[in-house]
């Protein structure tokens, strides 16, 4: 699914997010200015000293003088630098610690996400506005620090020594700059929208490739080349347009951006003639006029270029800023429960979960009574709403309607950690965490002992192969567990969840990569482990829950019947039907 | 770049980031405060997407990302590739030689300029010193005069300054002089302007032709390929590696010629001034070189350990992220924010160490190239004050080494994009080289009647040719039958339909649909008659009723796309999306399960109302009970179609007319299903381990 974007302005979104993560920074920005500060005036006195050694050194055939002003430019320079290494240093800290800071308050507030808002945006996208997103901001900052900090000191700076040099000549300033600045603004602001335009005309190139490669056989299938190259066609010309567009406004924009500079020392020569003729000016000074003329205009331009950077961080701020947007769905209370008389009661109480703006709830009407000592099992057709339901008890989502109660208290009171204490739940996909086998055991409790993984092991059916690994307990574990086969990650799983020894477990569909005979052993197992715990179970296979003291029959998204496997055989269609789709009326009775 | 997959959902842009895109390369623009030429400023690229995500969030797509293109592969024969890429350019030959004009001229322009408007700095002077000088002598007596007064040195500058004594400045002559000048930029900004216009349209004609090209082919290669190979990389090839062709050519192939123009023309003038001040300002070249390699090698190890820890925390990132359930469940938020704390921590030391050491490259350059521009002042000006010199000369000598060292560092930059350009060329090419599937019969031959009689007659075929995988697999369907075709994994039931449909080719015997080989057939004819829902489905970007209206030719209307969808029964669960069937779903499907998306390209198949239908593995992710369900509405839609089911699970195939059971790739048993349990074969076997043992376990 994809988010809506918000309808933020754009650059206020950079702005605001750059302006928040500034600000602890403000001595170390103030001393990258200092320094920045000195070197650019160190860089803009070497052309005054460039005019010295011309008037009173060559004008006055003084070689003496000459090398005595060389080495006082000598030392400029040496100060120049030692500056600019200085205002690197600093510019490279802030800017990297500024990225550090956004990815904390970025995965912070991930962290703070209820599944509802992670699936809006999905774990792929939020891994990038993370990663990549933060990471493109942070250039920006350092390019920012390097080039936008110097650039109107330089520009500044170099306005006050042209004064210094010549006032009247001066003037050619504000005719000069003015148009340069107009020329570079209005070719960068037709650029700006045909940059991101041509950026969208990538992506749709790029995923009409990418589709017609990941539905091959499909569309060969359907015979449906001939649209999909029409298809690509189109988005081949929309790009090839649109980067003509930026081709020629760039082919325009240096020649004339070079023109100006070019015509501004052919208008200070002629002015400059008159004033020396004048006896107003020295000759030395209309050289050094020409660098500190040649420094403003540069440095306007780099300013101005710098904005055609900011599109691509733009879009990476809009993105993060969305992230650090959305509050999550499920808050945690302001003042917890923190103790419960934990015997494990479940209860759901007229439940409804709904996406905003559906048409149909997920979920309508739900009333589960969950004891300890039971066996609850959940069943119902794909898309009935049956994880939905099971995450809304660890409150991994909230009920829209309704109410969860954990021994009798709504889970929306309940401090987050005594939920977890008291919930274990063993997702649909499981999931691994990259380490060693007992990394992952542990996981819900570090301090459980090798013993108690190795029961935990045992009655998820996971210790004869865990046993045969070379290492053990110790054995690696990639990523996701994409080392170990779907129904060994199921086990691993599950023994996971046994190592806590929560007082409510929660299935969910966790036998289904199971052969039948391993299935029928590990719940048999479970059985004797789980005798004191409420167990919720939710399955597609009848044979993993037709012993369950209570079966919930799901269907689109509200309860069509509650019994034991016989009663529901007996009085229930759609029961029935689950039960006759998996076995033949003989083997179900 | 190594292979980036394209794994994200696609709420933002292209996947691949451009190697040299950020880093160092780009803050490089510093150095242009200061220069003159800051025309390097270059095409910024906003390439941000999630797609990127798989090469980016891991480490950000190898080390090129942070080092400026150090990292760009390195290609196999770079000649080779080089000169193909070149050739690609061949129909824009005009183009070219048009470039290479107009930029001689546009760069010629430029360079005499300054050297020009020196002139015009030399007049003012004389300007300066003839109206000093009492009016009425001639030059040789004032020369004279001031070296009686032992003002012998001044006297020597003097010499060569071309002054009438008495006379003040010239500004006729100084202003012809100057509209020279201007002539000449207007000039120089003309022949830039078209040449980039020029170059503009030739580049992205051909790289217009290049996407196309590579597209036609996807549509010949063979299924074989996509099969062959990770689909990332097939991927990376026709999206990353084109865009950074496209970023190459674009960025290269204009400022090569205008760069290297730039430093032939300058040297000219440079020397052609003052040899010696050349000579100097040259220096600044192996220094350049050798303070930036050094510095270069001191950085590399940070960036190295940026890298390191860049991967470290994504990794960590992505874990939490995707097990974002468990991370709650089991209450471990504060450890896993201590150790992404830790991460972060790491990563901000190591990258501010790298972007610190790298960033020293900046001042570094710009402290040589002030040493340099003291020199040239200083000796400069011992060289006017001896008269071997003008003033307008240091002056022109001075804008020159300002403008030489920019081209060559950006000719210098450019080679990494063109390396990196040419490796990717050389992926695209291996692409465009691949064999094709073959062609179409010249005459195709169609079946008079469509009725749905299939027939494999004595057919073999192999995937590798060492291996065989089906021999004499011989086998007729009647129309209107359903055929089931069971057996274990690799038994070869979905190379029976991949052949069927012609996404490989039978490599002996034959196959006939109604009496007409497929072979002698097209292929779109063949496969316009056939429905296929793969158990690998495959939903585009867009809505949901885009995505079931997909197999309908020219359309369909809303009503016919909810019938589908309750067909299959997936319009509940469309009506629990917060915008319906106008939901917009990517082709990732986040936020639609593997069953639902299942169930969606089954009401797509619905639509499609094929003669011969295909399922292979369908419903697989689908619950048995909606399963049975869309059986029932599939029988309607098979009634009088011939459909062939690949199923794993045996209680959905029960009613077929045949059942297949396969094995090594033969046909080991066939019959009904009553006929294959009396039989007590294999078939009985594998219906056993399903559904007798499950019930015995439970009891």
């Amino acid at each position: 699914m994809r988010i809506p974007l918000s309808s933020m302005r754009v650059l206020p979104v950079l702005i605001r997010l750059l302006r928040a993560h500034l600000k602890p920074y403000s001595r170390p920005i103030s001393l990258l200015v200092l320094l920045q500060l000195v070197s650019t005036i160190a860089a803009l006195y070497l052309p005054t000293l460039n005019a010295d050694i011309i008037d009173d050194g060559v004008v006055k055939g003084d070689t003496g003088y000459i090398l005595q002003i060389g080495a006082v430019m000598i030392a400029v320079t040496l100060v120049q630098a030692a500056c600019s290494i200085g205002a690197v240093y600093y510019g490279a800290r802030t800017a990297m610690a500024v990225g550090r800071d956004i990815r904390a308050s970025v995965f912070d507030r991930v962290q703070s996400f209820s599944a509802r808002e992670l699936g809006q945006f999905g774990a792929p996208s939020l891994i990038t506005r993370t990663t990549n997103d933060v990471q493109q901001v942070q250039m920006l900052v350092l390019m920012g620090f390097n080039l936008m900090v110097a650039a109107p000191i330089m520009c500044f700076g170099g306005v006050l020594m042209a004064l210094n040099q010549d006032v009247p000549l001066s003037a050619l300033l504000l005719v000069v700059v003015p148009l340069l600045g107009t020329v570079v603004v209005l070719l960068v602001r037709r650029l700006r929208p045909q940059f991101r335009s041509m950026q969208t005309k990538i992506d749709t190139v790029n995923r009409v490739l990418r589709e017609q490669i990941t539905g091959i056989r499909v569309i060969r299938a359907f015979v449906k080349d001939g649209h999909e190259q029409e298809r690509f066609a189109g988005a081949n010309q929309e790009l090839t347009d649109v980067s003509l567009r930026v081709g020629k406004l760039m082919a325009f924009m240096f020649p004339s951006v070079m023109f100006v500079v070019n015509l501004s020392s052919v208008a200070v020569m002629w002015f400059g003639a008159h004033r020396i003729d004048s006896g107003g000016m020295q000759i030395g000074a209309l050289t050094a006029f020409l660098s500190y003329l040649m420094q403003i205009l540069m440095s306007v331009m780099m300013a101005t270029f710098m904005f055609m950077m900011v599109p691509r961080a733009e879009v990476c701020a809009e993105r993060i800023e969305e992230v650090l947007g959305t509050e999550s769905s499920v808050v945690p209370p302001a003042d917890p429960v923190t103790e419960l008389l934990r015997r494990g009661n479940l209860e759901l109480r007229n439940v409804e979960f709904r996406y905003p703006g559906a048409e149909a709830p997920v979920l309508r009407g739900i009333d589960i009574l969950a004891r300890p000592g039971e066996t609850t099992a959940v069943i119902g057709s794909t898309g009935s709403g049956k994880s939905t339901l099971l995450g809304l008890v660890p409150r991994l989502i909230d009920a829209t309607g309704g109410e969860v109660l954990l021994d009798g208290v709504d889970v929306r009171r309940l401090a987050p950690e005594l939920i977890a204490e008291t919930v274990g739940l063993v997702p649909q996909k499981p999931y691994l965490f990259s380490g060693t086998v007992a990394g992952n055991l542990r996981y819900g409790r570090p301090d459980a002992t090798d013993e108690e993984l190795w029961h935990a092991l045992e009655v998820a059916q996971a210790k004869e192969f865990v046993e045969k690994f070379p290492e053990g307990l110790d054995a690696p574990i990639a990523q996701g567990g994409g080392n170990v086969s779907g129904g060994q990650r199921q086990r691993l799983a599950i023994a996971r969840a046994l190592v806590r020894k929560p007082g409510v477990y929660l299935f969910d569909d966790s036998f289904s990569a199971l052969d039948y005979a391993t299935d029928a052993k590990l719940r048999k197992a479970l059985a004797r482990e789980t005798a004191e715990a409420t167990v919720l179970i939710v399955a597609q296979r009848v044979s993993t829950i037709r012993d369950a003291d209570r079966i919930i029959v799901l269907d689109e998204g509200a309860v069509v019947g509650v019994g034991t496997h016989q009663e529901l055989m007996a009085d229930n269609p759609t029961y029935r039907e689950i039960v006759l789709s998996q076995l033949t009326e003989q083997e179900a009775a | 770049m190594t292979t980036p997959m394209n794994k994200g959902p696609q709420d933002g842009g292209p996947g691949g980031e451009v190697p040299g895109g950020t880093g160092p390369a780009a803050s490089g623009g510093a150095n242009g405060a200061t220069g003159s030429g800051a025309a390097d400023g270059a095409a910024p690229k906003i390439a941000v997407s999630d797609s990127q995500t798989a090469a980016a969030r891991r480490g950000p797509a190898g080390p090129g990302r942070f080092m400026g293109g150090q990292g760009a592969e390195k290609s196999m024969d770079f000649k080779g590739s080089g000169k193909r890429l070149l050739n690609l350019l061949r129909p824009e030959r005009a183009a070219i030689v048009g470039v290479l004009g107009l930029g001689v001229l546009s760069i010629g322009c430029a360079v005499v300029g300054p050297k020009v408007l020196g002139n015009a700095t030399d007049l003012i002077f004389a300007g300066v010193v003839g109206r000093q000088a009492p009016a009425g002598e001639t030059k040789a007596q004032v020369l004279d005069g001031l070296r009686a007064n032992g003002q012998g040195g001044v006297a020597d500058m003097l010499n060569s300054v071309d002054f009438t004594p008495g006379q003040g400045m010239d500004f006729g002559a100084i202003g012809t002089v100057l509209l020279w000048v201007l002539a000449i930029y207007v000039a120089s900004a003309v022949f830039g302007i078209v040449q980039g216009r020029i170059a503009a349209n030739a580049i992205q004609r051909t790289v217009f032709r290049m996407r196309e090209s590579v597209d036609a082919k996807l549509s010949r290669l063979p299924l074989s390929y996509f099969d062959k190979q990770p689909r990332g990389e097939v991927l990376s090839r026709v999206t990353n590696d084109i865009d950074n062709i496209a970023q190459s050519m674009q960025q290269t192939t204009g400022q090569v010629v205008n760069s290297t123009l730039t430093v032939v023309g300058v040297l000219a003038m440079m020397f052609w001034i003052s040899p010696l001040l050349a000579l100097i300002a040259l220096i600044s070249v192996p220094a350049s070189i050798v303070v930036a390699t050094k510095v270069g090698k001191r950085a590399q190890p940070q960036f190295v350990s940026q890298w390191k820890t860049t991967g470290q925390l994504n990794g960590h990132i992505e874990e939490m992220y995707t097990g974002h359930a468990l991370v709650k469940v089991f209450g471990r938020q504060k450890e896993s924010a201590e150790t992404f704390r830790e991460h972060n921590e790491a990563l901000y030391a190591s990258s501010f160490r790298a972007q610190f050491i790298s960033g020293i490259i900046q001042p570094a350059m710009m402290l040589i190239g002030n040493l340099n521009y003291v020199l040239v002042a200083v000796v400069g000006g011992l060289r006017v004050a001896s008269g071997a010199l003008s003033i307008g000369d240091v002056q022109a000598f001075i804008q020159y080494s300002r403008q030489f060292s920019q081209p060559l560092t950006q000719v210098a930059s450019m080679a990494n994009l063109v390396q990196s350009g040419v490796a990717s060329a050389e992926r695209v090419f291996e692409l465009l080289d691949a064999p094709e599937q073959s062609a179409e019969p010249v005459r195709p031959e169609r079946p008079a009647e469509l009725r749905g009689r299939v027939a494999f007659e004595d057919v073999a075929f192999r995937y590798d040719p060492e291996k065989p995988l089906i021999e004499d697999l011989s086998l007729k369907v009647e129309p209107g039958h359903t055929v089931a075709i069971v057996g274990p994994t690799g038994a070869g039931k979905t190379t029976l339909v991949n052949l069927l449909m012609r996404f490989y080719e039978v490599s002996s015997g034959t196959i006939t649909l109604d009496g007409v080989d497929i072979a002698a057939m097209t292929r779109e004819e063949l496969r316009a008659g056939i429905g296929m829902v793969l158990q690998d489905t495959w939903l585009f970007g867009g809505t949901i009723a885009e995505n079931i209206a997909y197999g309908a030719d020219g359309g369909a209307t809303r009503e016919q796309i909810v019938e589908a969808a309750k067909a299959a029964h997936v319009d509940r669960f469309v009506r629990t999306l917060p915008d319906g069937y106008d939901t917009v779903i990517d082709d990732e499907g986040t936020g639609v399960s593997a069953g639902e998306k299942q169930l969606i390209t089954i009401a797509r198949a619905f639509l499609a109302e094929p003669s011969i239908l295909v399922l292979d593995e369908a419903t697989s992710s689908v619950d048995t009970r909606t399963e049975v369900l869309i059986q029932r509405a599939m029988a309607r839609l098979r009634s009088g179609r011939t459909s062939f089911v690949i199923a794993h699970r045996l209680s959905t195939i029960r009613d077929a007319d045949v059942i297949l059971v396969m094995e090594n790739g033969s046909i080991v048993e066939q019959g009904s299903h009553d006929d294959l349990i009396a039989v007590g074969g294999a078939y009985a076997r594998l219906y056993k381990a399903q559904f007798a043992e499950a019930v015995a376990e439970v009891d």
